[in-house]
């Protein structure tokens, strides 16, 4: 439940990191992020290497109960030990009656996120033992005494200059250090010496083979290397979904981690360990004996992590989240992420888009609570996911059950009689009123425009920043008094289906029918420009609004509705075609939560978004002269939304563009930061206009600064109206032959 | 999985020449003179399981850690080389052949041209029976690295630099 002082604090959070750690986290995310797109465009068939790795993973966890056994027998076979921890305390006490046996001063770790789940240094060094990170982002934040922002690079938070004032401060080097190269080198001999007098060495591991019992390390620096090498025992932590049946598994994984990660085709190092080692010990006690002279009994322990996994395996909503191979990829592409990194997204130990299931998962939801409403469903991590985790839905059943454990009955007898929703009454007040935007914009619409000078009051706009959160900084959209279904009734259709080639129903979306009429209206004009008859049922909203407050009843419920009015013109042959992309995404990916297999895809293979549309009837021979083109219309700088881009629909978009010989220049963001009711929110007002700047940005460029813009999602035009101060246009508004833009 | 252009050879030495990584080729003949050219002093290395060829007499191919510390070039066999990424799959042998292509600051994996593969997979399938039997090997890719500082830094805890030295062996030597 969020109160205006919670609202405030995490405002203040938040606009801490955008001013501390905001600049570094975006070079880095944003590098790796170009790095990722520029690298599986090397790939011969990314999609169906994706595929395979989904596919493995799905087999793995399916039989992971086998696969721990076999694992068990071949480590020990091997000469290992195996040992499955229950949790984290028992991991613990494992690894430290290890240590304690072996007399063990000191440990040298190389980076592990799971051992940062299990805060295995802090028990080791509350036994007096020396833990030393030997990775150098882990190493600067153990000398920092700061905790990871990223799951691959843990210290991209700090600059060049920041590290090397940490290390001056801190070592008192004779040189101050000062460039990269001199801190990198500086850190390998500091670790170095660490290193050689290390009694165990601790590693994680990317992967485990269940035929083999090898580890797969991905690394860069060769730490890993030498932390598994020297010391003679070795200490492996492992989540249990890590382990794949076999050594012929990992191929697709080696050829995807690094490229969805950190951009790079494949890393330095791929460690391919089957332990114990037939490596010797690098022993520093025996500098002179020669390697191939000794006669080392190395110790290997394989520590398997459940805490909470096998749990997971058993939800059928978070064990999507055992596949993730924790490359890092679904933060890295997110908006929000690039803004603020893993100290504002994320939870006790993980962060990042999937973050949420892991939190949810091992250390429960409250953890997951603090940052689960920064994914916005803006989907753009579900293209960047390896292995095709749908990471916008765990956010979305995370937030549901969340939603549902809050506190039942404080608003009870307020709002279950005014609001149509099917959620529980301690739902936070703030999620139900955008949850319901159905139902107040049907409101103000019948009101208007009196509900619009209204909300436009100052006193009213700071009370409802106050009760709700709404950010007073924020225009309100304008509700339309004759709606577009009033529009077209009074109108008519103007291309009878008698001598139309295809007839269409055109869904009138919440925004289009009651706030954004006007693009209803150049949809209509358009399709009726090329043939087509439109009609403009009553369709309730499509559930996204709801479904982005993680009120999935709800939307389960909206959708059932938008299914039973579609479904005659579906069978009639009749086309549904969508303006608002976010809804369209609703029809052709969420609903295959929501309803029926064959209904889903009866309606998913039916609807179209609308400039997909037109540019289905320009290849089949509509008359595209009677649109307006590039030669009567402005130049155009065009944002496209990110689902859209996510369902591949951009490219009808720009093709039609190009068809009617438009001067095109395209927005390079992943999100415009608004994303439906996020930037609206007073707790995110100000992360919604940092991660806007990006594409403001683009668009304030001298090349681009007299472009008409244009936007294909209506809470990407509001926020380029906010961002810009210039109007932005639906692009069915600009083939509209009837338009009066310039 | 990449676009297919070129005899394996040539795609391998493009994909090293991305990563900056030298890469030169040779035969048993003018083995010896080439790792001279290649290799400064002190080197080590461990003994390389090809029948034509063998580490030259001032390389030290039974290191101690000591040696380890002080060698400025390790020269060590490679398995496989990986045309798609500019690999070499390293074996780790109980005389130390980790060790040695890992701490001095040039690692000299020495590649037979024979076993050079085209892509990933099949490096993978080459590599299972090895790794169910108990060994270990490392997949390289160039000299170590790191951008934890702040920017690409060649040479983090491995190796700043590689030369790969690729092996064409005639018909007749290749038993």
């Amino acid at each position: 439940m969020s109160s205006d002082a919670d609202r405030e604090a995490k405002a203040d959070h938040i606009r801490h990191l955008l001013e501390t750690e905001g600049e570094a986290v975006e070079t880095n995310t944003l590098g790796f992020n170009q790095g990722r797109y520029d690298s599986v465009a090397g790939l011969e068939d990314y999609d169906a290497l994706k595929r395979t790795a989904r596919a493995i993973k799905e087999d793995a966890i399916e039989r992971l109960p086998e696969l721990l056994e076999e694992l068990r027998e071949t480590v020990e076979a091997n000469g290992g030990t195996v040992y499955l921890a229950d949790d984290a305390a028992d991991a613990n006490r494992y690894i430290r009656d290890l240590a304690i046996e072996d007399e063990a001063d000191r440990v040298v770790k190389s980076k592990s996120m799971t051992t940062e789940e299990l805060e295995v240094n802090e028990a080791l060094e509350g036994d007096g033992v020396d833990v030393v990170e030997t990775d150098l982002g882990e190493w600067v934040l153990q000398v920092a005494d700061e905790a990871p922002s990223h799951i691959v690079a843990p210290a991209i938070h700090k600059s060049e200059d920041e590290i090397a004032r940490l290390f001056n401060a801190e070592f008192d080097p004779e040189e101050p250090l000062e460039t990269a190269e001199e801190l990198t080198m500086f850190a390998r001999e500091q670790l170095g010496e660490l290193i050689r007098e290390a009694d165990i060495g601790m590693t994680g591991a990317n992967f485990v083979t269940a035929d083999s019992g090898s580890i797969m390390l991905v690394t860069s620096e060769g730490n890993a290397r030498k932390v598994a090498v020297v010391p003679d025992t070795h200490v492996a932590v492992a989540g249990v979904e890590k382990i794949v049946p076999s050594v012929e598994d990992l191929a697709p994984f080696i050829e995807l981690i690094g490229r969805s990660g950190t951009g790079q085709d494949i890393t330095s190092y791929i460690s391919l360990l089957t332990p114990p080692v037939d490596s010797p010990v690098v022993d520093f006690d025996e500098p002179d004996v020669a390697f191939a002279d000794r006669d080392d009994d190395r110790e290997f322990h394989l520590v398997l992590i459940d805490n909470g996994r096998l749990e997971m395996r058993e939800d059928d909503q978070l064990r999507e989240t055992l596949y993730c191979i924790r490359c890092s990829a679904c933060a890295n592409t997110c908006g929000n992420f690039q803004s603020v990194g893993g100290h504002a997204f994320g939870g006790e130990t993980y962060s990042g888009g999937i973050a949420t299931g892991w939190e949810a998962g091992v250390h429960g939801y409250e953890s997951a609570a603090e940052f689960n409403d920064l994914c916005t469903g803006c989907s753009r991590c579900v293209e960047a996911c390896p292995v095709e985790i749908d990471i916008p839905w765990i956010n979305t059943v995370v937030r549901d059950r969340l939603n549902r454990a809050g506190d039942d009955g404080q608003f009870e007898f307020l709002y279950d009689e005014l609001v149509p929703d099917a959620e529980p009454g301690g739902l936070d007040l703030q999620k139900r009123l955008f949850g319901n935007y159905e139902t107040l914009a049907k409101l103000g619409s019948a009101t208007a425009p009196v509900s619009n000078w209204v909300a436009g009051l100052g006193p009213v706009r700071t009370l409802m920043e106050r009760t709700v959160g709404v950010d007073s900084r924020r225009s309100l959209p304008a509700f339309q008094r004759e709606t577009l279904q009033d529009w077209y009734d009074r109108r008519g259709p103007r291309r009878p289906a008698s001598d139309a080639d295809r007839e269409v129903v055109l869904y009138p979306d919440t925004y289009t029918n009651y706030i954004d009429v006007e693009r209803g209206k150049a949809a209509v004009r358009v399709l009726e420009a090329l043939d087509v008859h439109v009609r403009l049922p009553d369709v309730p909203g499509s559930g996204r609004a709801p479904l982005s407050q993680g009120m999935i009843e709800t939307a389960d419920r909206k959708a059932s509705r938008v299914y039973a009015t579609l479904a005659e013109h579906l069978d009639a042959g009749r086309d549904v075609v969508v303006i608002e992309p976010s809804d369209l995404a609703m029809f052709r990916n969420e609903y295959e939560k929501l309803m029926p297999e064959r209904s889903f895809e009866r309606l998913r293979d039916g609807s179209y978004e609308i400039l997909e549309y037109v540019y289905g009837l320009l290849e089949n021979g509509a008359d595209a002269s009677e649109l307006r083109s590039g030669n009567g219309g402005p130049d155009v700088a065009y944002h496209s939304h990110c689902q859209q881009r996510t369902l591949g629909l951009d490219v009808y978009t720009r093709a039609v563009f190009e068809d009617l010989e438009y001067d095109v220049l395209e927005s390079e963001v992943e999100c415009c930061g608004m994303a439906g009711s996020f930037g609206y929110k007073e707790q995110y007002f100000e992360l919604s206009m940092d991660v806007g700047d990006r594409l403001a940005e683009q668009f304030t460029t001298p090349e681009a600064s007299d472009r008409q813009i244009v936007a294909s999602g209506t809470s990407c035009e509001d926020q380029l109206d906010d961002l810009l101060g210039r109007d932005a246009v639906h692009p069915v508004e600009l083939l509209d032959p009837r338009s009066r833009q310039h | 999985m990449s676009v297919d252009t070129g005899s394996t050879t040539q795609r391998f030495e493009a994909a090293l020449a991305d990563l900056e990584v030298p890469v030169t080729s040779t035969d048993p003949s003018k083995f010896e003179r080439t790792v001279e050219r290649i290799a400064g002093e002190p080197a080590i290395g461990t003994s390389l399981p090809f029948p034509s060829v063998s580490l030259p007499d001032w390389v030290d191919d039974e290191p101690s850690p000591r040696d380890l510390e002080s060698a400025t070039t390790g020269i060590t066999a490679a398995s496989i080389g990986i045309a798609d990424y500019g690999s070499v799959v390293l074996p780790a042998t109980p005389s130390g052949a980790e060790q040695v292509s890992l701490f001095p600051d040039l690692h000299v994996p020495v590649l037979r041209e024979s076993d050079l593969v085209a892509d990933m997979p099949t490096a993978i399938e080459r590599l299972g029976p090895q790794l169910r039997e108990g060994h270990s090997a490392i997949v390289a890719t160039g000299p170590s690295a790191t951008a934890d500082m702040g920017s690409l830094v060649k040479g983090a805890h491995g190796p700043k630099d590689v030369h790969v030295l690729l092996l064409e062996e005639a018909g007749e030597d290749d038993e």
